[in-house]
C-alpha cells in the first residue's frame, strides 16, 4: 500500500498544478493583453481561497468521515462534525489535500466565462459561497454517500458531473448575470499569446493523470487483502492512464478536423481546445469504457465541443473563454456515453456501483444510462440554481464589475495597478493594445 | 526641401534601406505603425469566430531630401518595395519649411 500513498502525494502535486499554472495559462493566453494578469489572478487567488475552506468545513460537508465518505444518504452533511479536519487521522490528509485540488480547480475553471470584467473582491466573495453551496454538496451526494449516491448512483470517475458539469453551468449562469464584455462580440478579441495557451493545454493533460489515474478507490476485497489491492492497483490504473491518454489524443484531432472542414485551417487553439475537450469527456469515463470506447468518446467531444464553442454568439452569452462550450458539454457527453460504452469487462464494471454493469452498445439495458442522465440532471440544476442566486445576490449588493472605462483601459492596471508587457521599444515597436499605437496608426491612415 | 514619406510592407524594409543606402541616402526615420488601405486588413479564425482585423502591419520610412533628390528617391523606394500584390503601400512627398540640425545649429540644404 505504501506505493499507492506515495503515488498519491504525486498525484496531488499533479491535480495543484492543473490551476497553477496550467490552468492561469491555458486562461491567460486566451484573455486579451490587457486583462492577462487578472485571468490569471482569478485561478491562483481561487486555489487558496478554496484551500482554506475546504479544510475548515468543505470535506466535513463533502465527505465528512474519516475515509472515503458519510453515507448519510442526505443532500447536505454537517459543516461543523469535522471543522478543522477534527477527527480526521494524518495519514488521510493525503487524501483531503488530493480532494482539494479539484475543488479548488472547479473553482477556477468558472473564471474563464467572465474575463476581462470583474472585480476581485466579488470573485473572492463568490467563490467561497459557490464551492459551500454547490461544490461540497454536490461532491457530497455524486461521491461522499449522499442522497444522489444513495438512490441514483451513477458513474463519475474524477469529475465529469462535479467538475465539469458543475464549473460549465455555473460559468454560463454567471456570464448571464454579469453581462457582456464592452464592445462583445463586435470588437475583435482575439487571444493574446496562444504560445502560453498551448503550454498551458499541456500542462493540463500532464496533470490530468494526475486526476484521473489518482481517482481510483479501492473495493472492500481489495482492503481486506493486500495481494488483491496491488492487482486492483496496477489493473485499474493501467486502464485509466491509457484511455486519459487516448481519448485525448483523439479529441487533438477531432477538433482539427472539424476545423478544417468548417474553416479551411487546422489551428494551434483548436488543438489546445480540443486537448481539454477530451479530457473533461474521459474524466468520468476512464474507469468504464474500454480502449476503443475512449478513443470514440474523444473523437465525440473534440468534434462536438468544436461545433459548441460557436454557441455562444446565436445565443448573445458572452462566455468568454468558452466554459460552457468545452467544460458543459464534454462534460455531459462523457458523462452519458457511459450509458452506451460502458462495459463489465472495464475496472468499474467488474465491482462498480451496479455489479455486473454494460452500456447499450454492451447488450445493457437503460438502467446505466438512467443513472447517467441523473446525475447530469442533478448536477444541472443544484448547481445552475446555486449560481443563479448567489451571482444575483453579489451583483444588487457589491457589484460584479469593473467600471466600462476600467475595463477599457485594462482590468489588470484597474484592479491589479500592474501590466503583464514592457513592450516598448526604442525603435518603437508598441503593444498591439497600446493606445499609442493606435494613434501612430490614425497617422498613417493614407497608407 | 522635401519630406519623402513612405509605408511599405515589413519585409520589404531591408532592400528599401539597402537601395537608400547605395544611392547616398544617410539618414532616415522608421517606425512600425499599423494601417490599412485597400486590402481592408484580413480575417484571421479562432474557436469558429472570425475576426475582421482591420489594421495590418506596415513600416513607415521618412527622408528629408534636397529637391533635385526627390524623383530619384521615390523611384528607388517605390521599385524596392514593389512585389505587385495588393497592400505593398505608398508614399507621398511633402514640402519642408526649413530644417535645423540639433548638433551644430546648420539650416536648410546644409543640414539635410
Amino acid at each position: 500500500m505504501d506505493g499507492y500513498y506515495a503515488w498519491m502525494i504525486v498525484a496531488t502535486a499533479l491535480v495543484l498544478m492543473m490551476t497553477t499554472p496550467a490552468l492561469a495559462l491555458f486562461y491567460g493566453g486566451m484573455s486579451r493583453s490587457k486583462s492577462v494578469l487578472n485571468m490569471m489572478m482569478m485561478s491562483y487567488v481561487a486555489l487558496a481561497v478554496v484551500g482554506i475552506v475546504f479544510v475548515l468545513w468543505g470535506w466535513s460537508m463533502g465527505w465528512g468521515a474519516d475515509g472515503l465518505g458519510n453515507s448519510n444518504g442526505k443532500l447536505f452533511a454537517n459543516p461543523f462534525t469535522m471543522w478543522a479536519l477534527k477527527g480526521v487521522s494524518h495519514g488521510n490528509y493525503i487524501f483531503v489535500l488530493f480532494q482539494l485540488t479539484f475543488a479548488a480547480i472547479t473553482a477556477a475553471l468558472i473564471s474563464g466565462s467572465i474575463a476581462d470584467r470583474v472585480k476581485l473582491s466579488s470573485w473572492v466573495t463568490f467563490v467561497i459561497g459557490w464551492v459551500t453551496l454547490a461544490y461540497f454538496p454536490i461532491a457530497h451526494n455524486v461521491w461522499g454517500g449522499g442522497w444522489l449516491y444513495t438512490h441514483f448512483p451513477n458513474l463519475d470517475y474524477a469529475g465529469g458531473t462535479v467538475v465539469h458539469i458543475n464549473a460549465g453551468i455555473a460559468g454560463g449562469v454567471l456570464a448571464l448575470i454579469i453581462g457582456k464584455r464592452v464592445g462583445w462580440p463586435k470588437e475583435p478579441m482575439r487571444p493574446h499569446n496562444l504560445t502560453l495557451t498551448m503550454i498551458g493545454a499541456g500542462l493540463l493533460w500532464f496533470g490530468w493523470f494526475g486526476f484521473n489515474v489518482g481517482s481510483i478507490v479501492f473495493t472492500s476485497d481489495s482492503l481486506k487483502d493486500p495481494a488483491k489491492f496491488s492487482t486492483q492497483f496496477y489493473g485499474e490504473t493501467g486502464v485509466t492512464f491509457m484511455n486519459t491518454s487516448l481519448a485525448t489524443m483523439a479529441a487533438l484531432l477531432g477538433w482539427l478536423l472539424v476545423e478544417r472542414i468548417l474553416h479551411g485551417k487546422a489551428t494551434s487553439l483548436g488543438a489546445a481546445s480540443g486537448i481539454v475537450a477530451g479530457l473533461v469527456a474521459i474524466t468520468p469515463s476512464c474507469g468504464a469504457v474500454n480502449t476503443l470506447g475512449a478513443i470514440i468518446i474523444g473523437a465525440l467531444a473534440g468534434m462536438v465541443c468544436a461545433v459548441a464553442v460557436g454557441m455562444k454568439f446565436k445565443l448573445g452569452l458572452d462566455d468568454s473563454l468558452d466554459v460552457v462550450g468545452v467544460h458543459l458539454v464534454g462534460g455531459i457527453l462523457g458523462a452519458l456515453a457511459i450509458g452506451f460504452l460502458g462495459t463489465d469487462k472495464s475496472p468499474q464494471g467488474v465491482d462498480g456501483l451496479f455489479g455486473k454493469m454494460n452500456g447499450l452498445f454492451y447488450g445493457g439495458d437503460l438502467t446505466l444510462l438512467a443513472h447517467q442522465a441523473m446525475g447530469v440532471l442533478f448536477t444541472i440544476v443544484v448547481s445552475g440554481v446555486v449560481t443563479l442566486v448567489l451571482g444575483l445576490a453579489i451583483k444588487y449588493t457589491m457589484g460584479w464589475r469593473v467600471t466600462d472605462e476600467e475595463e477599457v483601459e485594462g482590468i489588470d492596471f484597474a484592479q491589479h495597478g500592474e501590466t503583464a508587457y514592457d513592450l516598448h521599444t526604442p525603435t518603437g515597436g508598441f503593444g498591439g493594445s497600446s493606445p499609442l499605437a493606435s494613434a501612430v496608426a490614425k497617422e498613417g491612415v493614407s497608407a | 526641401m522635401k519630406l519623402v514619406t513612405a509605408v511599405i510592407k515589413p519585409h520589404k524594409w531591408e532592400e528599401v534601406r539597402e537601395a537608400l543606402e547605395t544611392f547616398g541616402v544617410t539618414g532616415m526615420t522608421v517606425s512600425e505603425v499599423s494601417g490599412y488601405g485597400r486590402q481592408k486588413g484580413h480575417t484571421e479564425v479562432y474557436r469558429g469566430a472570425e475576426y475582421d482585423i482591420a489594421l495590418v502591419p506596415k513600416i513607415r520610412i521618412e527622408i528629408v531630401v534636397d529637391e533635385n533628390d526627390v524623383a530619384d528617391v521615390t523611384d528607388i523606394v517605390v521599385k524596392a518595395a514593389q512585389t505587385g500584390r495588393i497592400g505593398d503601400g505608398k508614399v507621398w512627398v511633402s514640402s519642408v519649411d526649413s530644417v535645423i540640425r540639433v548638433r551644430t545649429g546648420e539650416r536648410d540644404e546644409a543640414a539635410i
